[in-house]
């Protein structure tokens, strides 16, 4: 697995664990707002959940037109 | 009034704390049902602190403790005002705000805001006028106004400059970009994070630590260390209602209002 693809892994679980949608049912390519059925403030607390698990600060302007994990997965490679 | 079960907000002194819980949904905003609300407050405070030597503010609201102005009623009630009513409109709400931060900042007890989740804007701005900030690890700090073509107005600006480095003021103003509890704390906003869901249960802890002090000294101290900026705070007011008559601003309150997008928190 490259790290990209670690990455991208990494947050279908953090996604899967809090959001309570089964792993098997997310793939990278999805779009997180659909698939976890969440809102704007949820997607917040999303963000401050990936901050912590990779110790990383992702400003929100980094998020404006992102909507799948693999794309998400991206602007948080940048910031390792 | 010990106690006071309102509209948006209630209160009720226990073991020698104030505790003012907001309790607005979705996420406390304040439009004129808060503001008149927390006036109540601010006038009563006078008497609940001669039984108390510490308050603390927390929110009911799972959402978090305060997204901020009430930008739907804020853009309702500019639509249904000439454009000369509008800037006198806005300053009257300004000024009746900043008197309740004013009271809540300089109240003769040691102050606590226990914030989890959205601490927006105005909310933002309540909880800078505490003496402490406790945050569960959830919370998220953000002045997002500039994408309304406006400041914070409800004090902020003069607040966050007392609490912290110009460069922490400028990446938070010019950005509007959320920050983390953990970030709020490394630049010295937040005094400590706590644990998902427990800010308000530490915050009665160290409540109950403060009130071990002699309460003439611990008011006198916090005279001595925490300034109220009046002159910024005017300054600021006016800047507020200089920006708010601007194209700009109606075209900002506008577009948030009538979003369908995914994050219109976001700048």
């Amino acid at each position: 697995m490259n790290p990209l693809e670690k990455t991208t892994d990494e947050i279908l679980r953090l996604a899967s664990e809090h959001f309570k949608v089964p792993r098997a049912e997310l793939n990278a390519g999805d779009d997180f707002f659909k698939k976890l059925g969440i809102n704007s403030l949820q997607a917040l607390d999303l963000l401050t959940r990936i901050e912590q698990h990779f110790h990383i600060e992702l400003p929100d302007y980094e998020l404006q037109g992102v909507s799948d994990f693999k794309t998400l997965a991206e602007r948080i490679q940048s910031r390792l | 009034m010990k106690s006071f079960q309102g509209q948006t907000l209630s209160w009720q002194v226990s073991a020698g704390t104030i505790e003012l819980v907001l309790d607005r949904a979705p996420c406390n905003e304040i439009g004129l049902a808060a503001l008149g609300e927390l006036e109540k407050f601010a006038a009563a405070l006078e008497s609940l602190q001669r039984d108390a030597h510490a308050l603390i503010i927390s929110s009911a609201r799972a959402e978090g403790f305060c997204a901020g102005a009430d930008l739907r009623e804020l853009y309702e009630r500019s639509q249904e005002l000439r454009a000369a009513e509008r800037a006198s409109a806005v300053r009257d709400f300004l000024e009746r705000i900043h008197r309740v931060m004013n009271a809540i900042d300089a109240a003769p007890l040691t102050t606590v805001a226990a914030v989890h989740g959205v601490t927006f804007g105005g909310g933002f701005e309540l909880a800078l006028t505490c003496d402490l900030i406790v945050a569960d690890k959830m919370a998220r700090f953000c002045f997002p106004e500039l994408r309304l073509g406006l400041i914070p107005g409800f004090g902020g600006i003069p607040r966050l400059k007392r609490d912290t480095g110009n460069a922490v003021v400028r990446d938070l103003l010019l950005t509007g970009r959320s920050i983390n509890a953990a970030k709020a704390q490394s630049v010295g906003l937040v005094s400590q994070v706590t644990a998902e869901g427990d800010a308000l249960r530490v915050s009665r802890a160290t409540a109950a630590q403060i009130g071990k002090f002699d309460r003439g000294t611990a008011i006198a101290a916090k005279r001595f260390i925490k300034p109220i900026p009046h002159e910024e705070l005017r300054r600021e007011i006016d800047v507020f209602c200089e920006l708010f008559t601007r194209p700009a601003v109606e075209a900002g309150l506008r577009k948030f209002v009538e979003s369908t997008d995914a994050l219109p928190y976001l700048p």
